[in-house]
C-alpha cells in the first residue's frame, strides 16, 4: 500500500541532546580502521584548527538515523520496515562534529514517492548544537520494496 | 580547517591515492557495536540468507565510511569535507573466513568549484562491480 502523501513536509520534534564523547569517536574511528589523529588526539585536532577531536564524516549517521526512527516507526505512516533498504545517504557539513557537542536532531519527511510498487521515503535530519547552530544536515533515502503478490 | 592540499595544485582529473579496504566478519561486529546498527543481515548468516541475501553483507554505512577515507586521507583534515553523498548500488558480501572481502576505492577531482572547493568523485568496487554510485564529496582545500 502506498504511503500517505500528506506526510510530506511533516517535522518531528527535536530529539533530546546526544553528547558526543571523545571515547565514542575513538571507538568509531577504530571500527573503520581509521588512524587519523584528528579523531583521537586533541592536540592534533587543535593543530588543524578544531577545539577538540572531531568525528569521521559518517559518524553522525548513528545520531541522525536514530532520530529517523520516529518516522520509520510512526504507526500513522505505516512503513513496513522489514522491507526497507538504505538507498542513498548524503551529508552537508557547516562544521565537523566534535567531542563535547550536544546535538539535537529535527527530522522532516522531505518526499514520499511510489515507483513500481516500491515506497521511496526521503528523510532529512537537521543536526544542531546546543547554541542552536546548524552543524550538519543528513539526507537519508529509504526504499521499501514492494510486497510480493500472494 | 586546514587541508594539506592547495586548490591551486589540483586540476580536474587529479587522482587521489587509491586504497583497498578489507572487511571481515570481525570488522562487521566491531562496526555494529560502534555504530549501533545491529541489523542481523550484517552478522547472522542464517538470517541474511533467509531474506534472500547471498551471505552476511557489510553495512552500507561502513562502505561509505571507508570510501570517505580516500578523501579525508588526501585532504589531511577530515573537517575539510563539506559535503559527502553516496548511493548504495550493490551489497558487499562478507564470507566467514580470515580473508574477508575487499573494497577498492579510487577518486579524482571532477570539478573545481568557487571558494577553493573541489568536487571529488569516488569509485568503490567489490569483485569488479561498483558498490557505490553517485559517490561524491565536496572538499574545502587550502
Amino acid at each position: 500500500m502506498a504511503l500517505d502523501q500528506s506526510f510530506v513536509g511533516r517535522t518531528y520534534p527535536p530529539t533530546d541532546p546526544y553528547e558526543v564523547g571523545r571515547e565514542k569517536i575513538r571507538e568509531f574511528a577504530a571500527s573503520i580502521g581509521d588512524a587519523n589523529p584528528a579523531y583521537t588526539d586533541p592536540e592534533a585536532a587543535k593543530a588543524l584548527g578544531h577545539p577538540d577531536v572531531i568525528a569521521p564524516p559518517t559518524f553522525v549517521f548513528a545520531i541522525s538515523f536514530k532520530a529517523a526512527h520516529r518516522v520509520i516507526h510512526d504507526p500513522e505512516l505505516g512503513l513496513d520496515y522489514s522491507r526497507v533498504v538504505h538507498g542513498d545517504q548524503k551529508f552537508a557539513y557547516r562544521r565537523p562534529v566534535r567531542a563535547g557537542d550536544r546535538l539535537t536532531v529535527t527530522t522532516t519527511i522531505d518526499a514520499i514517492k511510489s515507483l513500481a510498487g516500491n515506497d521511496i521515503l526521503d528523510i532529512r535530519g537537521d543536526v544542531h548544537d546546543e547554541m542552536g547552530e546548524l552543524v550538519v544536515t543528513a539526507w537519508t533515502k529509504l526504499v521499501a520494496r514492494a510486497a510480493e503478490e500472494g | 580547517m586546514t587541508a594539506k592540499v592547495a586548490y591551486a595544485d589540483v586540476e580536474v582529473g587529479t587522482e587521489l591515492p587509491a586504497q583497498v579496504f578489507t572487511v571481515t566478519r570481525a570488522t562487521l561486529v566491531e562496526y555494529a557495536g560502534a555504530s549501533g546498527d545491529f541489523n542481523p543481515i550484517h552478522w547472522n548468516e542464517k538470517f541474511a540468507k533467509e531474506v534472500g541475501l547471498p551471505d552476511v553483507i557489510a553495512h552500507g554505512m561502513f562502505t561509505m565510511a571507508e570510501a570517505g577515507r580516500v578523501v579525508t586521507d588526501w585532504a589531511g583534515d577530515p573537517g575539510a569535507v563539506v559535503e559527502y553523498g553516496v548511493r548504495f548500488t550493490k551489497p558487499v558480501p562478507v564470507p566467514n573466513d580470515d580473508e574477508g572481502a575487499t573494497i577498492e576505492v579510487s577518486g579524482k577531482v571532477a570539478v573545481k568549484l568557487d571558494d577553493n572547493r573541489v568536487r571529488v568523485d569516488l569509485t568503490a568496487t567489490h569483485a569488479g562491480q561498483k558498490v557505490l554510485g553517485m559517490s561524491r564529496a565536496v572538499v574545502q582545500l587550502a
